[in-house]
């Protein structure tokens, strides 16, 4: 077994190089924190991955995963310690807003540390995780009331918190929601609900003293459509006004799941209002629910895109520790290695199916970081125009790092697989584990066609300058500055063909990109079909566009003496993607334009 | 009561260290760095006796580059109050040199008590606690298992070969601290950040007067020889004819 180790060297190269940090510390929005605390804090963070939660992962998958009695759901106590040591120590406020117990941290570093918390364990990140989705949604909607009532002990993680959407009916189109709220007949301003949630992440444990619900339900007599929609606040335990717990409210989780991955958190239905209606309080205005949630859906995303970025790292790790390990088989081309056998990591394969896990992790990460940096940079710069320029490449990455990393990850776990050979299909080893936990990334929060409907209609083709009417402006400008940077680096001396590869790459995205401009007004169908291969070819060049800029970093360091292996590694793990990725993206653009009305062809009664 | 704590920056003790091309040294290029393990038990092992109300004060101190700060700042947000940095650039620094710098803060700080780390991980001396209760004339106690404050007096019991044994030693004293002393705890969020904002004095051992010319010259470090790989063997009284006369060992 091998043991996670956070990659401090490129989560720091990136936060420096690429997404900002510097800039983002510089806000007096950040002004209590400097470079030396970021550099501790992920240190600290680093340890406790490491040494806390990446050991329990196997605990929730294989060993000791929770379980359901009756309405009750109990978890391991290795995963019940962790959590307390993780709220105890500060690490589940540290999201969190100041005024509420957390850090004011920037949602860069955030990330970063994040990211290890995934790496060690999904399972048990999705906690917190969800907990600090509810936190935020509360904070930019519900009442003070509510806020001062319930994110103190939201934050701290004593309560954790759920996003309770899906129903039997209602999935990815939240119309069908019929979950009913009506005014509480005692006229106190609160509501019962009544109706069955499903799906609903850490729905139901005993890791925290109190669940603190958020749920879309609807209210009499409201517009059928998404506007009829309202977002409440229901407590499992019933708070007091002096905050200590009251009675139970009327909600109860009926059931498990069981699942493919992830199998260390609880995936619940809860039945609301099976008596006389479970009590719940309006956050925001009413008709206002489902707009109330998505203000906190790019955070959610981009959040799930990163739990693909972070199994994707430790699979790899897994997998490098055993190609290290294991020998077998003379390596061809080395005579040396009949007598003195060598480990498998020296076949070529087994270094080709290792060096492009490296290299698209290491891409994956690039954007992702970029994305967050921008993050901040759209909520706190004090310069309006770098502001909006940062929320708009937030709002057009965000489906790219969602769709592309969390799509990626399943099949970089599975090449983790591959480096294992058969023992890698046997539980035992783990790697199977990193596999069947990154197989709902691409599914919750907005599935991969979701996210790449989004990405070619509302943040592309859809994209309209009320002003000038320009349309796809924010990703034509971007690919445009792609193609300058790439046009240059062709010209390096060193760098040279990885420049050209990028060059090619980004014409063939700024042409599809045109096409689909064109196409999507009168065919929208065949864009749609056509619209996961071109969130691929984004995720191809954006990945490559930044692997190109790092490299080219690192050259510099090079060239100014640096005698560092990381720089050397990162121009062959950028060289490495410029001939194997980005050259993917001519037939890749082709997919699309080409493909696209392809997928149409066959008339339905054929399948 | 002052304790001080000398901690020392070195190579995670999860890396795996490989030997400098030129088997001058361990290769530290791009390794990850942190506070020596049995250091930390020496700082938890302080800072638990300031919480019993026992010590005061707890002072940290590293002698090496100015990254050793990074390792200051971990002790402070663990519960140090303050901490002191010798800056010795890269010198080589030996044992003795450490020693040294490390009496020489006894006198400005004049602790009631040393606890430092039994041995530091990467050179494994296991020296330094020994040569400053020398130089100090001070009793020494180490390798502690248990250490309980009575007066002016410590009750340490340690971990010898033939099982534990307790002594009592007058105070001030060095007590250097074995792995089952206690379990370090890890730094909160809030107490990493507050760290930052302790004081942390920086000194050069000229400032202190510490003479740190190295003693000792390293010739080679190398990888140790690489395991044989074993044999079978037929049967019982081969491998006695085996152990008798080929191993020699009966």
């Amino acid at each position: 077994m091998s043991t996670y180790a956070a990659p401090l060297t490129d989560m720091r190269f990136l936060m420096n190089e690429i997404a900002g940090l510097k800039e983002i510390l510089g806000l007096s929005a950040f002004s209590e924190v400097d470079a030396d605390t970021v550099d501790a804090i992920l240190d600290e963070a680093a340890k406790f991955a490491s040494e806390q939660i990446d050991p329990i992962n196997i605990v929730g998958d294989r060993q000791n995963s929770p379980k359901w009695n009756n309405g009750v759901v109990t978890v391991s106590p290795e995963y019940k310690n962790v959590y307390k040591l993780f709220c105890e120590n500060g690490w589940h406020a540290m999201p969190g807003a100041p005024e509420y117990g957390g850090q004011g941290l920037p949602n860069l570093v955030n990330f970063a540390v994040n990211e290890m918390w995934r790496s060690a364990s999904i399972a048990f990140a999705l906690c917190p995780m969800l907990t600090m989705g509810a936190v935020h949604a509360m904070e930019f909607h519900a009442s003070d009331e509510i806020k001062k009532k319930y994110l103190p002990k939201m934050v701290e993680g004593t309560w954790s918190g759920t996003m309770n959407l899906t129903e039997p009916a209602a999935g990815s189109d939240l119309t069908a929601i019929r979950t009913k709220a009506v005014p509480d007949p005692s006229g106190d301003g609160s509501y019962r609900i009544t109706g069955t949630k499903i799906f609903i992440t850490w729905g139901e444990h005993d890791m925290a003293e109190n669940l603190i619900h958020l749920v879309l339900a609807r209210l009499p007599n409201a517009d059928p459509g998404l506007k009829g929609i309202s977002l409440f606040v229901v407590p499992k335990f019933l708070v007091k006004d002096d905050g200590s717990l009251g009675e139970r409210n009327d909600l109860i989780c009926s059931s498990i799941e069981h699942k493919l991955g992830i199998r260390g958190s609880v995936t619940s239905t809860l039945s609301y209002g099976d008596k006389v209606g479970a009590k719940g309080w309006l956050v925001g205005k009413e008709g206002s629910g489902v707009a109330n949630m998505f203000t906190m859906m790019n955070h959610a995303r981009i959040h799930v895109g990163l739990e693909g970025i972070a199994v994707a790292e430790r699979a790899y790790q897994h997998a490098l520790a055993y190609a290290r390990d294991r020998i077998q088989g003379a390596i061809i081309g080395d005579e040396a290695s009949k007598k003195t056998p060598k480990p498998i990591l020296f076949h070529p394969d087994v270094r080709r199916l290792l060096m492009d896990m490296k290299s698209r992790v290491e891409a994956l990460r690039a954007i992702g970081y970029f994305a967050a940096g921008n993050m901040d940079l759209a909520k706190f710069s004090s310069d309006p125009a770098v502001k909006k320029k940062a929320q708009a490449y937030v709002e057009l990455l965000t489906p790219v790092v969602k769709g592309w990393s969390t799509e990626s990850s399943i099949d970089i776990t599975s090449e983790g697989i591959q480096v294992f050979g058969g023992t890698g299909f046997v539980e035992e080893t783990g790697a199977a584990q990193y596999m069947r936990d990154s197989r709902i990334t691409t599914i919750y929060e907005g599935t991969t066609a979701i996210q790449a409907n989004d990405y070619i209609g509302r943040k592309t083709a859809r994209e309209v300058n009320k002003e000038t009417g320009d349309v796809a402006f924010t990703a034509r400008a971007l690919y445009k500055e792609i193609a300058e940077f790439a046009a240059d680096l062709s010209k390096d001396a060193k760098l040279g063909d990885i420049g050209k590869n990028l060059q090619d790459a980004t014409k063939a995205l700024i042409a599809t990109t045109e096409w689909a401009v064109k196409n999507y007004g009168p065919e929208p169908q065949a864009t749609s079909a056509g619209s996961v291969p071109y969130l691929k070819l984004g995720g191809i060049v954006l990945g490559g566009w930044l692997m190109a800029k790092s490299a080219q970093i690192a050259q510099k360091k090079i060239d100014a003496g640096s005698a560092d292996g990381y720089y050397k590694g990162k121009i062959a793990t950028t060289r490495y993607y410029a001939k194997h990725w980005l050259v993917q993206a001519d037939a890749v653009a082709r997919e699309v334009m080409e493909g696209g009305p392809s997928v149409l062809g066959l008339d339905e009664p054929l399948f | 009561m002052k304790i001080l704590v000398p901690v020392k920056r070195v190579v995670d003790s999860n890396v795996k260290v490989r030997p400098k091309a030129d088997e001058s040294g361990v290769d530290l290029a791009n390794v990850k760095m942190a506070m020596n393990p049995f250091d930390e038990i020496a700082v938890e092992e302080a800072v638990r006796l300031k919480e019993k109300g026992v010590a005061t004060e707890v002072v940290v101190v590293s002698c090496g580059s100015a990254a050793s700060q990074e390792t200051l700042r971990t002790a402070l947000s663990v519960g140090a109050d303050r901490a002191i940095l010798v800056d010795c650039g890269d010198a080589d620094l030996q044992p003795l040199a450490v020693a040294k710098i490390l009496k020489a803060v006894c006198a400005s700080e004049q602790p009631q008590l040393v606890i430092a780390g039994k041995q530091s991980i990467d050179d494994d001396a296991n020296q330094v606690g020994q040569m400053l209760s020398a130089l100090q004339g001070w009793a020494l106690a180490a390798f502690a298992s248990k250490v309980e404050i009575a007066g002016n007096s410590a009750k340490v019991t340690r971990e010898i070969d033939g099982g534990l044994e307790v002594l009592e030693v007058p105070l001030p004293a060095v007590i250097t601290a074995d792995l089952r002393l206690n379990e370090p705890r890890y730094p909160k969020l809030p107490d990493v950040m507050k760290a930052k904002k302790k004081p942390l004095d920086t000194k050069t051992p000229a400032d202190l007067g510490a003479d740190i010319t190295p003693r000792l010259k390293t010739l080679k470090v190398a990888e140790p020889p690489k395991r044989q790989g074993g044999g079978k063997v037929a049967d019982v009284a081969d491998l006695v004819n085996k152990l008798k006369n080929e191993a020699k060992v009966i």
